[in-house]
């Protein structure tokens, strides 16, 4: 077997600028002079929840394009990119609730943000969901794209709703679209790119991962189904 | 596109003939609703200056509740006698099917929540004569019933479908819920429609995104 595969350089730079980025965050940004230690969770939740949404725009992509043209490797995207995103997403809500504790005084509150990112979580585990409670496979496929995609539609409508609804509470913008320039420091900005990337060849990393597993499953399918023909039931299912 | 009407007409005209004949459905979704506001009231025990306040979110959790009871029953229905079968073999577009059924949902809703309305203005202790609040029924009800028609004719075909429709309907009607319940808190407090703000455009945006987008991919769901 060629070891030295795409998947696996991939993998490997990966693991090696998360390395670099956890010393970055660790022992070169500087401590938060008003929040202390509690702020480099900063790091962790800001690219984690960015890149649950760009996942989450893979979903929409892979069901769009599954519609389409019918090919099951863009399922195989919409599912892989759906089940990491809602594992990112969970993991940006547990650590905006762990910093929210000792900044905000509470692990809760109903924040514009907040809310946003907890709708999305609830649109996206009843995509799972679906899928899980389809006839078929095939069917699956095709039920999970619908909520994909209507999941995606409503995504702005639930963000101007809750916000136009809550009050702010999270500072400004950091990034994107209406960021405001120099609100960072210079350190804080660069290890947050950093960190941005690392977590981003992460996602690319974890959804390369869930495919081939998916594809190995299909095989697994293929291999019991072919056995069972053969009079030969598989191992772990019990001779007739 | 005239082509299209008659045959929705006819769609439409058997869902609401079928309803007014057994008037099962109808009967007991306004009865879950009545129960809905019973149990909120003891379960919140409002006074009067409290009312006010609460009765926009009764009214709307019962209404998106009421919702999804009505609408599980659109496609299951149709499931249980083939009926989805024949209408999907019938020489009629996909998209008018659709349209038909969700119009045929709409019907319904509005017929309940104008039986609901006065009631509910009654125990809660609000005024309902308010031109902004109906209006704000009318388009929330029109995005209930896209979303809940697609997902109905989704939902009766998975495993457990029952709970199915609700999983799906809530996350994706909340933008909906928010806006109505903010327009109705205007509308009770007696504002005026400009009063209501951007909330209504918001419910018209979330009605025409998907009136266009639900058709199509109702075809998907149905093909097979």
């Amino acid at each position: 077997m060629n070891v030295l595969n795409f998947r696996t350089i991939f993998g490997a730079v990966a693991g090696l600028l998360m390395a670099a980025n956890l010393y970055l965050i660790f022992a070169v940004a500087p401590t938060d002079a008003a929040q202390g230690e509690v702020a480099r969770v900063l790091y962790l939740h800001v690219p984690v929840a960015i890149m649950s949404f760009l996942a989450f725009f893979f979903v929409f992509v892979g069901s769009v394009m599954y519609l389409i043209k019918r090919d099951l490797r863009w399922d195989s995207l919409a599912h892989s990119a759906g089940e990491v995103g809602v594992v990112f997403i969970s993991v940006a809500l547990l650590t905006g609730m762990i910093w929210a504790r000792p900044v905000w005084n509470t692990w809760w509150t109903w924040e514009p943000r907040l809310t946003t990112t907890l709708v999305l979580w609830l649109i996206y585990v009843a995509y799972l969901m679906v899928r899980s409670f389809a006839p078929n496979r095939s069917r699956a496929g095709v039920y999970a794209a619908v909520v994909g995609i209507i999941g995606f539609v409503d995504v702005p409508i639930v963000y101007f709703a809750v916000e136009w609804w809550g009050s702010l509470l999270h500072p400004e913008q950091v990034l994107g679209p209406l960021a405001e320039t120099g609100s960072l420091d210079r350190t804080v900005s660069m290890v947050l790119l950093v960190s941005s990337v690392a977590f981003l060849l992460f996602l690319g990393h974890m959804v390369m991962l869930r495919m081939s597993l998916r594809d190995i499953d299909d095989e697994l399918a293929r291999i019991r189904f072919g056995l069972r023909r053969m009079g030969r039931p598989p191992a772990g299912e019990g001779a007739a | 596109m005239n082509r299209a009407l008659g045959p929705m007409a006819a769609i439409v005209w058997k869902d609401l003939r079928l309803e007014a004949r057994s008037r099962d459905l109808l009967v007991s979704v306004i009865f879950f609703g009545l129960l809905l506001v019973v149990v909120f009231s003891f379960a919140i025990k409002p006074t009067p200056e409290m009312a006010e306040e609460l009765a926009p979110g009764i009214l709307w959790v019962a209404f998106a509740f009421a919702a999804t009871l009505a609408m599980n029953r659109s496609f299951i229905r149709e499931q249980e006698q083939g009926g989805l079968d024949g209408l999907l073999l019938s020489p009629v577009s996909r998209d008018a099917i659709f349209l038909a059924k969700a119009a045929t949902s709409f019907l319904f809703m509005l017929v309940v929540e104008a039986a609901l309305l006065p009631v509910y203005a009654v125990l809660l202790q609000f005024s309902a004569f308010s031109f902004t609040l109906v209006l704000t029924i009318v388009l929330a009800t029109l995005g209930f019933a896209l979303i809940g028609t697609l997902f109905s004719a989704l939902a009766a075909q998975t495993r457990s479908r029952e709970i199915m429709l609700p999983v799906l309907f809530f996350p994706i009607v909340l933008p909906v819920i928010i806006a109505a319940v903010e327009v109705s808190t205007r509308a009770i407090g007696g504002e005026t429609l400009f009063g209501a703000g951007r909330w209504l455009p918001l419910i018209a945006v979330f009605d025409a995104l998907f009136l266009v987008i639900c058709p199509w991919l109702f075809s998907v769901v149905v093909e097979e």
